[in-house]
């Protein structure tokens, strides 16, 4: 185990400032002090601070120095590292998020990249690029130093959670894969990113498919399972396709297969394709899909860490919760900790999609708030139109608005309002689009993708746009829109699966805070007919 | 005449796999562009898994279809993120063009409109993707266009 | 691969090879070839620099790809790195574009600032 970390900030900035000269000074230093074995130097992406020369962060001090100079490095070594007092001169005590300066637009400044540290920097097609940007490293640190306890131990004490929406703490859920007795275990990695506005699973997959083998081969090690499956959704063919050429090479490079690293641990994967269902993103009814079944969801508990795929147990995990473990695993728990908040470490990958002028996809610190991303990551709302609302976690997210801007995004804090972080996806809409449209088209959304195996989704959502309908062909009642709510709510409560009570979220978010537009179609019929035509 | 035998070697190609139907009725499908009931009725028979079993996953997931489409399947995109980015527009405009309402074909069976469920593109919104090629920053016009080519390869072609 | 110093041997090749690479090549141009690149026409952006490169006989620069960098709506992106200098990123490269940051940037090494996608 390394006792400190180093992190050095490798942006645009700094490179052009000489931070390859002094992290490389920095690894000669240190094999001269022999502290290699106890000191690790970690590239990583903006650490926010510009114009301020090279950046470093010394852990777990979280001491920042700032204008490092290659001649300074041996005496932050001597001084900081063997005799424990900081270099004061060089220190820089304005830490970075709340440092604003001036006239910048920072679209990569408040980024901190960790899942996505080599998305759009190597090319995945090649394994070794991923080996040089110190792929596989936590994996062979795994099985050669750790033991399966020892993972699982790590990712607790880092607080991972999972992120494909749920964030129940990932190593609180490999503990009870890890408990049962079983000669058989699987992992599934959820790679059926369907939620309307998310792209991140899909970005990580293209971008850097080796972390996720990573994190699955961890994973599996923690739990004792030697078989996993990678669920991707059948429209995305790029991701399949990449992610089978990285599994091959990893196989020819002895990463995946029998006694990895001449440990006594085997792992192999397989690729599972989706077939188009919204619905298979939910674990127990991807679990009947690669059964071979109706992707319908099943009666929990017994949850899969128990009782998961052919009966036996099975973790599942989204793509960007994996994608974090080999850095959890070779950094520390202290170093994932060292971002975002008490309650909700770690950074989150948000895509910022809709009435937005620079969408995209973006990795913050939890905790980041909706207007640093609405109007300083994303540039803000293009055509000189203004901030209606925002919709947080898909389709099936809550709705934010203008009151929430300076609200810091915690799964906590978000779970106040109603609301949740979701899969990440941020959709802006601006002040020139019409609210109840805008509902009646998340409900034909989920009139579509509803599975069907209870009645009040099945039914519920049906209903729901039938009323809608009604409303936008200018037939509407008032006791309409009483019925919208009433429906929801009972959907809400009474739906089997995750679908049917997420659902009402943003029609009930709607309804919450601009009930005066479904009741505006109601009043002026003849004003909404000649809005919507 | 469609050769069943077909539909036996593609079974006996996932002996190795567990509970691989899924896979068979995509290859099944990508051979015979259709998964009929003369073609259930026979995986029914080589999978030895109930014909109701499988006809129910058959249309249960939507990249699975049970009627012959067109050479060029237009799946546009209609959800929150390009619904309000104007595809509305663009799937009023490829209607038009093509003659067509949602789930029809063309006469000449050369394009089948659908909606698809998110493809992930959401930033380059409007998007649609026809057969296994993605396009993105669609308006009316840019749409039209790339139909009018497909429809020249299409009938080059034919 | 049997050991821990096997994984450290070959990451140290890699390097080598990647430095290596740099050496011999004078410009690496990487293009985004993600969903999203190719859904706003990576692939003909991609043709058209290889074209060019092969037009006028240059042969000290590698093509290579990349994943999506999270900034997709300035698709296609095409980064050119040069050895000990600041990579340069272009967003909406269309092929003509294409065309003429070769001729610009690497023929005769003029950065087309008119095209940066300035990252911070």
């Amino acid at each position: 185990m390394h006792r400190i970390h180093i992190l050095i900030a490798m942006d645009a900035h700094t490179i052009a400032q000489g931070a390859h000269s002094v992290k490389d000074e920095l690894q000669r230093e240190l094999s001269l002090a022999a502290l290699t074995d106890e000191v690790r130097v970690v590239e990583t992406g903006s650490l926010g601070i510009y114009n301020k020369g090279v950046v470093l962060v010394v852990f777990p001090d979280a001491v920042y120095y700032a204008g490092v100079k290659v001649e300074d490095v041996s005496e932050i070594i001597s001084e900081h590292l063997i005799k424990g007092r900081i270099v004061e001169r060089l220190q820089y005590a304005d830490i970075p998020e709340t440092k604003e300066e001036e006239g910048k637009a920072p679209r990569f400044g408040k980024q901190v990249r960790v899942v996505l540290k080599n998305a759009g920097i190597i090319d995945p097609d090649n394994i070794e690029e991923y080996i040089a940007h110190d792929g596989y490293e936590a994996m062979g640190k795994a099985l050669t130093e750790m033991k399966p306890e020892d993972v699982i131990n790590t990712v607790k004490e880092s607080g991972l959670q999972g992120r494909g929406g749920a964030f129940f703490p990932t190593g609180m859920k490999w503990e009870f894969a890890a408990r049962e007795k079983s000669e058989e275990k699987y992992i599934i990695c959820n790679a059926d990113e369907g939620e309307p506005g998310t792209f991140k699973d899909r970005l990580i997959l293209e971008g850097d498919p080796h972390a996720v083998i990573e994190g699955m081969a961890l994973t599996g090690y923690a739990v004792g399972a030697n078989k996993g499956f990678v669920y991707i959704r059948g429209e995305y063919k790029m991701s399949i396709n990449r992610m089978q050429k990285a599994i091959d090479q990893a196989r020819e490079h002895g990463l995946l297969g029998k006694n990895i690293f001449n440990s006594s641990f085997s792992f192999d994967l397989e690729i599972r394709e989706g077939a188009g269902a919204y619905i298979c993103g939910e674990e127990t009814a991807l679990i009947e899909s690669i059964e071979g079944k109706r992707g319908e969801p099943r009666d929990k508990p017994p949850f899969p860490p128990s009782v998961g795929l052919w009966g036996k147990p099975t973790i599942v995990n989204n793509v960007e919760t994996l994608a974090n473990l080999p850095q959890i695993i070779s950094k520390g728990a202290a170093w994932y900790k060292s971002n975002g908040t008490e309650k909700s470490p770690g950074t989150k990958v948000f895509t910022m999609v809709g009435n937005i002028k620079n969408p995209g996809l973006i990795e913050v610190p939890m905790g980041i708030t909706l207007r640093e991303i609405i109007y300083e990551v994303g540039q803000g709302i293009p055509d000189g139109k203004g901030f209606l609302l925002a919709q947080m976690g898909g389709t099936t997210g809550g709705i934010l608005t203008s009151e929430h801007l300076d609200l810091p995004m915690t799964v906590e804090n978000l779970r106040e309002i109603g609301a949740g972080l979701g899969s990440g996806a941020l959709l802006v809409v601006d002040d020139s689009q019409d609210v109840v449209d805008l509902v009646k088209n998340f409900v034909e959304f989920f009139n579509h993708e509803s599975c069907g195996k209870c009645t009040l989704c099945r039914e519920g959502t049906g209903r729901l746009l039938e009323l809608l309908e009604k409303l936008t062909d200018g037939r509407g009642e008032l006791k309409d829109v009483d019925l919208i709510e009433d429906l929801a709510k009972v959907m809400m409560k009474g739906a089997f699966c995750g679908l049917g009570q997420a659902a009402p979220v943003p029609i009930l978010g709607c309804l919450r805070y601009f009930r005066g537009e479904f009741e505006k179609y109601v009043k002026k019929p003849q004003v909404a007919q000649a809005a919507v035509a | 005449m469609q050769d069943l035998g077909k539909v036996d070697e593609i079974v006996k190609s996932y002996k190795e796999t567990k509970t691989p139907l899924i896979y068979i009725l995509k290859d099944v499908q990508k051979e015979f562009g259709c998964l009929s009931d003369k073609i259930l009725t026979r995986v029914a028979k080589t999978t030895k898994i109930p014909l109701s079993e499988i006809y129910g996953v058959a249309t249960f997931y939507s990249l699975f279809t049970t009627v012959k489409k067109g050479k060029y399947i237009i799946r546009c995109c209609n959800n929150a993120p390009c619904h309000v980015k104007g595809s509305k527009e663009v799937l009023d405009r490829i209607k038009e063009y093509l003659g067509l309402e949602m789930n029809e074909t063309t006469p000449d069976n050369l394009f089948t409109l659908e909606f698809t469920s998110c493809l992930g593109l959401c930033a380059v919104a409007p998007v649609m993707m026809i057969n296994d090629e993605v396009y993105g920053n669609l308006t009316p016009e840019k749409a039209v266009a790339i139909l009018k080519d497909y429809k020249m390869k299409g009938q080059a072609n034919a | 691969m049997k050991t821990l110093a096997d994984l450290r041997a070959i990451k140290e090749k890699a390097k080598q090879d990647m430095a290596s690479r740099e050496k011999t090549a004078k410009y690496r141009i990487i293009v985004s070839m993600g969903t999203c690149g190719i859904a706003a026409g990576a692939r003909a952006t991609m043709s058209a620099i290889i074209d060019e490169l092969n037009k006028r006989n240059i042969k000290d620069a590698i093509v290579t790809q990349t994943g999506c960098l999270g900034y997709c709506d300035q698709e296609p992106m095409i980064q050119i790195s040069q050895a000990s200098k600041q990579t340069i990123t272009y967003g909406k490269v269309t092929p003509e574009i294409a065309r003429e940051i070769i001729n610009g940037h690497v023929v005769n090494d003029k950065v087309l600032t008119n095209y940066v996608f300035n990252l911070s």
